[in-house]
């Protein structure tokens, strides 16, 4: 009985393996690549996946058939035989994962050279990613674009991201587009990246950062190239009106309070410390990782702490109506 | 080692005195036998394993949804910081050094290791640097960067208390234990073997012992220097590690992971030598292709110093470098696939018995295969772009960690357990514990390769809803608590044993090698006469021969001991103190507590201890033995 149940559980979880990777909400699959790095990965994966799987079989099988076969028995007064080893099967157990690893070795050393590559010309897209504690700023110096939070790319093109930190290591990564790639105090990375359909893919930080390490969260927008260049030429062209006298009032105050550290587009606000906010109204989520609505704003406002703990985000001596101001300010970012 | 009986009675008469009884604690306190060491060795491991078990839970309470409050992000950090710390540094550590103290000398016919004064330092150096690294709760904050500390997160500007601080100086006193322990057992291994024991004479837990320590060897040098380095970044003021002032946090890493990833094959070798033993044993055959696992044990350490950028695939060192490491990586899949197959053809054509021990060697198998075959396709570094630091990993390293050490060290617990207590465990108790982490086990850890790939990154206290990893989570958690019963078990089985187990005799479970010869509970100087071994599996050898045991290589005689001694105590409470002054900067006490480290070692140096001598009519188990 024993046996049989650690068989069936053996083969229960390798059908879990199996079975369960097709039928799932997949927002952050590595199984559900959407673009050539990630589905280079997941071809090497998958071969890994195979050939381990066969080893995997075979020495369970070797494992059942000696558990069944060799138990030992009433009426056995002899003990077995004391076999030395055998030099053959020693070889034929070497030999064997040698041919294996090497098969596997080729699109390892492949695809790393591939994925290693600095794709440049005027068909690529770069972006500078810089990582702080715990939020990411994407500038398109060929385009003069700073955003932050979702980084938005055309389909179809190769992106070249620079990746540098402000502060601790961080690492890159949109489980649908590309593995990781770390951000290094002192040091430039790179890697790149590509959508094949347009889409939104979820980023998260993979290196652990600080107290908000696990909500370090940021989007990749990728859009056709046409709605791509209608969001730069948006972005490039920034008006700011607020649209109500609440907002008027929360520009004023958000002069006061914010502008230290953040920066909107075609006004005179330019501090650096924080994400900048051109087009914020825009963006689907609020400090990364909150829906994108007036009640989640108003949450992070009053207490960012309360959100992502240890952000350099102070919490403002504003009062119920000035949060509501400044809300709607920023609301009025489109 | 024993002197003719003329040349004890012309030394002075305290050497022929034996002291008198000591009360039990202070006896253990100031103990140098190797296997009251061992003992208390594994007491702490058991120790730091039910902490960092706790701590588990904990993070799996956290996790079990979404957006969970049940701890803060803060808290949370500190808890897979002090998991991973007390897990490897306290917990595998010491189980590792307590069975090999408790074990090896017996396996090689020895009295006690070569240097005892130096095992019980090493002993209470590493208890002390537990201590001090855990205490970092109770003075405010602990550490919480994790227990590889990556720099600058680890540096003051970062993490400004001194959780940190405790953190490096507590690592830092317990690795100069395990260093001095590996130099011991290296020494005891290559000058102690009872005659004819050569050295493709050993058992394979021996042998592994001896790799791991030359593993150590090697390993613990670059920790201790990046350690220094970090102590001066964060108490004096240097910047080796902040690339803000010109230095490199990547040097840090290096420094770190060449010493981190010998110390998974530091803890997992011992563990298989300990398997080794067990499916010989339960087999009722020898190992099979014994000098191909010698070799295969060798390989492993070997090629292990080679490998360590697998950790930093993501750094960016470039596709030359990363494809370097990758294969080395895959490499070491070689000679650890000749252990598994080998154990396999071991069981071919045996008979096997399940017995406890056996049950977790078989445990083992299925288990650390599949954590070998995660590690294949880590390996892989454009593949492990995508695993690395997710919930991929996690789950690979405890495959790896509970699969291969955890189970292994269940194996060799359940099994000389009798030896060194000289009591049986319950056998069904034992089967249900064994079960229970088994299953446990595979209900935690197997959902974490899934729920890496759906994105989970690790270290994080929640994760996004409505994406797939919920359900993944709560059968971790459910897993997590079904193996805290496996351990609750496993106490009361201990337990159960002491009060009413069944006298266990010198050899119960049909055994093979030396340790099984003499009594259970082994006597203070473990082998009256000792041994004289003429191949592979002595015991096992006279045995087939028809022959009760293993005949003696020397004729009764007074048997020289060490004495006992408070020092290494002492020595370890005055670096205990120093450790934890410097972290306050109170030079004072700094300074206080060298020089009582100095002075015990100084006193050491001058007494001239010659320790005494037990005399044949002193040794009441050694009439019939050998005879």
């Amino acid at each position: 009985m024993r046996l049989k149940n650690r068989i069936g559980l053996l083969l229960l979880m390798i059908m879990l393996l199996f079975g369960l990777t097709g039928c799932q909400r997949a927002e952050m699959s590595v199984f559900d690549p959407a673009g050539p790095v990630a589905k280079m990965q997941l071809s090497i994966i998958m071969i890994s996946i195979y050939i381990m799987s066969g080893i995997f079989v075979v020495a369970m099988g070797i494992l059942v058939y000696v558990l069944i076969r060799y138990r030992s028995r009433r009426g056995q007064n002899q003990p077995p035989k004391q076999v030395e080893g055998s030099w053959v099967l020693e070889l034929i157990w070497i030999v064997i994962p040698i041919i294996l690893l090497g098969i596997l070795v080729v699109p390892t050393v492949t695809s790393a050279f591939v994925l290693d590559e600095k794709p440049a010309g005027p068909n690529v897209l770069n972006v500078k990613v810089k990582a702080s504690q715990f939020w990411w700023q994407f500038e398109y110096p060929d385009l003069g674009i700073v955003t932050a939070q979702e980084l938005h790319i055309p389909t179809g093109t190769k992106v070249n991201l620079q990746l540098e930190t402000t502060d601790v290591m961080h690492s890159f990564w949109v489980p649908r587009l590309a593995g990781k790639t770390d951000l290094i105090p002192g040091r430039t990375n790179t890697m790149w990246i590509q959508a094949d359909q347009p889409g939104q893919f979820q980023g998260k930080c993979a290196e652990y950062c600080g107290a908000s390490h696990g909500v370090m969260d940021f989007l990749v927008v990728a859009e056709e190239p046409q709605q791509f260049q209608a969001w730069v030429n948006k972005m490039k062209n920034q008006q700011v009106k607020p649209a109500s006298e609440l907002a008027a009032e929360g520009e004023k105050l958000f002069a006061q309070n914010c502008a230290s550290c953040h920066a909107v587009a075609g006004t005179n606000y330019k501090g650096t410390l924080g994400p900048d906010l051109t087009g914020f109204a825009e963006r689907s989520k609020v400090a990364g990782v909150l829906e994108n609505n007036e009640e989640n704003l108003r949450k992070w406002i009053a207490d960012p702490a309360a959100i992502k703990p240890d952000s350099k985000m102070p919490r403002l001596p504003l009062n119920e109506k000035q949060i509501s101001a400044v809300t709607a300010f920023l609301r009025s970012l489109k | 080692m024993a002197k003719p009986l003329e040349e004890v009675m012309r030394h002075p008469v305290h050497t022929v005195v034996t002291p008198e009884k000591r009360f039990w604690l202070l006896d253990y306190l100031s103990t140098v036998d190797h296997k009251k060491i061992g003992q208390m060795y594994v007491l702490v491991g058991v120790f730091y394993l039910i902490v960092g078990g706790l701590q588990a839970l904990l993070m799996r309470v956290q996790l079990f949804s979404p957006d969970n409050h049940f701890v803060s992000y803060q808290l949370f950090n500190q808890l897979f910081t002090m998991h991973g710390t007390n897990m490897i540094f306290f917990a595998a550590m010491p189980l590792i050094f307590g069975l090999m103290n408790l074990i090896v000398p017996l396996q090689i016919g020895a009295r006690d290791v070569a240097f005892p004064f130096m095992n019980a330092v090493s002993l209470w150096f590493t208890f002390v640097g537990a201590l001090l690294v855990n205490i970092s709760w109770f003075f405010g904050d602990a550490p919480s960067a994790g227990w590889f500390a990556y720099a600058p997160i680890g540096l003051n500007q970062f993490s400004p208390g001194h959780g940190m601080d405790f953190f490096i100086i507590g690592l830092q006193i317990a690795g100069f234990g395990s260093l001095m322990g590996a130099i011991n057992f290296i020494a005891t291994i290559l000058n102690m073997r009872a005659p004819g024991m050569t050295l493709l004479r050993m058992p394979l837990f021996t042998w592994t012992s001896l790799v791991a320590s030359g593993l150590i060897l090697f390993a613990f040098p670059p920790l201790t220097v990046g350690l220094f380095l970090y102590m001066f970044d964060r108490l004096f003021g240097s910047h080796f590690f902040d690339a803000a002032m010109g230095g490199n946090p990547v040097l840090w890493a290096h420094l770190f992971w060449i010493f981190g990833h010998p110390e998974v094959y530091i803890v997992v070798l011992p563990a298989f030598g300990m398997i080794s033993e067990v499916v010989a044993t339960f087999s009722r055959k020898r190992l099979f292709g014994y000098t191909s696992m010698v070799f295969a044990t060798v390989l492993i350490g070997f090629i292990g110093f080679m490998v360590w950028i697998h950790h930093m695939f993501t750094v960016g060192f470039g596709a030359m470098a990363n494809s370097i490491f990758a294969i080395a990586t895959m490499l070491i899949g070689i000679p650890t696939g000749i252990k598994v197959f080998n154990w396999l053809f071991t069981m071919w054509g045996g008979q096997i018995r399940f017995k406890t021990p056996m049950m977790f060697a078989l445990g083992f198998l299925p288990t650390f295969v599949l954590g070998g075959i995660t590690g294949v396709m880590l390996s892989a570094a454009p593949a492990d772009y995508q695993y690395h630091d997710s919930y991929f990993v996690v789950a690979h390293f405890h495959y790896v960690l509970i699969g291969g050490v955890l189970f292994g060290f269940f194996a060799g617990l359940y099994y000389w357990f009798p030896k060194v207590t000289g009591r049986l465990m319950h056998e069904g108790l034992g089967h249900l514990n064994f079960w229970f982490m088994f299953i446990g086990f595979h209900l935690t850890f197997f959902p974490m390769h899934l729920a890496g790939l759906y994105g989970m990154p690790r270290r994080v206290p929640t994760y996004n809803a409505g994406v797939g990893l919920e359900i993944w989570n709560q059968l971790s958690t459910i897993g997590a608590f079904v193996m805290a019963v496996s351990i609750v078990l496993f106490a009361v089985n201990v337990a159960y044993a002491f009060i009413r187990g069944k006298k266990a005799g010198n050899d119960p479970w049909d055994a093979r090698t030396l340790e099984w010869t003499i009594p259970s509970p082994v006597p203070e100087y473990n082998f009256a006469q000792r041994p004289l071994v003429r191949g592979l599996d002595p015991l096992w050898m006279a045995k087939e021969e028809g022959k009760a045991t293993v005949p003696p290589a020397e004729p009764l005689g007074p048997i020289h001991m060490p004495s006992n001694s408070y020092l290494p105590l002492v020595m370890a409470v005055g670096l205990f103190i120093a450790g934890l002054a410097v972290i306050y900067h109170r030079l004072f006490f700094t300074v206080l507590g060298l020089e009582i480290l100095a002075l015990a070692m100084l006193y050491h140096s001058l007494n001239d201890d010659e320790g005494y001598h037990v005399l044949p009519e002193e040794q009441p188990l050694a009439k019939g033995e050998g005879a």
